[in-house]
């Protein structure tokens, strides 16, 4: 094909703007990393932290649904921390250490606290253990009972018998 | 009748020798008995400490120390400890951002604190309860607040005095013996010298 002025500006004007493409295409490549280290949190992520938090304030509210302005700001502290790549785990003891354990549902197991854990679970095998050896000697006494009973039959159908006749001579 | 007599006992000792023992171990009714005992005795002490209330004139206070927001050092230092004031009227205000009633005092406490500053004799100390730093420092200049202020880590200092909300004011002596203790807010500057100025005669 003759390169005709026509055609070499017709060509140039294609170079140029494939060259444009081309750029915004790379200068998307450099920057979308940047953009997918810090994503704003969506109110799930948020939510699902406060959620396992209680408010500091109002008694027995779970951080998610306390409808005051100050829950409000906390909310609002989870989602800077979770923009800035905080791990959840860090974001509560962020809290536990601002407010103290009581923003936690479950007490941390330190000093008396650990009693919570271990004595429901103690008493639920001692009583388990206490109903088992009770149940097994009814058991073992019932069936020694019964081989006792077979054995001497005669003696207590004789016992009976002058049982129920001194009970008719006293009527 | 002997007759009678005789075979009912012998009835009443064969029921007796056949009957099916019921009885729990001995040492795990002990085991049961203390655990529910140990049970009863924790309730008891958690209980006691829920009605305590809050600490009490006369009562002496126990050290404590505040860790200060930057920019609201105590001579210069970003911590204060109750005891290095000892030999000083100390005013603890409990407050928060979000507590609508501390607002109606702040400027009242600013000013006591513009009098009282200069004589060296009174020490205010503000303890931010419960908030997030940004707001709290949004109130603090809201109100032009000058005095020493931190949060209450971990709730520590506010559990320490058992206070049952905000804003509370502490008013402890010269020698760490709480004098006076204000539920709510003040109303004037006249009401927070009236407090004060009896403790430095």
């Amino acid at each position: 094909m003759k390169l005709t002025p026509g055609n070499k500006k017709l060509r140039i004007t294609f170079l140029a703007m494939l060259a444009l493409a081309l750029g915004i295409f790379l200068a998307g490549q450099v920057y979308r990393p940047a953009l997918a280290q810090n994503p704003t949190p969506t109110d799930d992520e948020v939510n699902r932290i406060a959620h396992q938090l209680y408010c500091p304030v109002c008694e027995n509210t779970p951080l998610d649904v306390c409808p005051t302005e100050a829950c409000r700001q906390w909310r609002d502290l989870i989602r800077q921390q979770l923009s800035k790549g905080w791990t959840e785990d860090q974001i509560k003891q962020y809290f536990i250490d601002q407010y103290g354990v009581r923003v936690v549902g479950e007490p941390p197991a330190t000093g008396l606290n650990w009693l919570v854990y271990v004595l429901p679970p103690l008493i639920i095998l001692a009583g388990a253990f206490i109903l088992f050896r009770a149940l097994r000697a009814w058991t073992k006494s019932s069936k020694a009972a019964t081989a006792a009973g077979s054995g001497t039959e005669a003696p207590r159908d004789d016992y009976v018998a002058r049982l129920e006749e001194e009970l008719k001579k006293r009527k | 009748m002997q007759g009678a007599a005789i075979s009912r006992e012998n009835v009443m000792n064969e029921i007796k020798e056949t009957a099916p023992r019921r009885g729990v171990p001995v040492w795990a009714q002990i085991v049961v008995w203390t655990l529910l005992v140990a049970l009863l005795v924790l309730v008891a002490v958690g209980l006691n400490r829920a009605q305590q209330g809050q600490v009490q004139k006369g009562d002496r206070i126990n050290d404590l120390t505040l860790t200060l927001f930057s920019g609201y050092e105590y001579n210069g230092a970003n911590q204060v400890k109750l005891s290095d004031l000892n030999g000083k009227v100390v005013v603890v205000n409990f407050w928060a951002s979000w507590c609508k009633p501390c607002e109606q005092e702040a400027a009242d406490l600013e000013k006591s604190w513009e009098l009282y500053k200069g004589g060296g004799r009174v020490v205010f100390i503000g303890v931010d309860y419960v908030d997030t730093e940004p707001e709290a420092r949004a109130y603090l200049k809201k109100f032009g607040i000058t005095f020493s202020n931190g949060p209450d880590l971990g709730t520590k200092i506010s559990q320490m005095f058992r206070i049952k909300g905000v804003p509370e004011t502490y008013f402890i002596d010269q020698k760490g013996v709480l004098q006076y203790v204000q539920i709510g807010p003040f109303t004037s500057v006249a009401d927070i010298q009236a407090i004060i100025d009896p403790m430095l005669k």
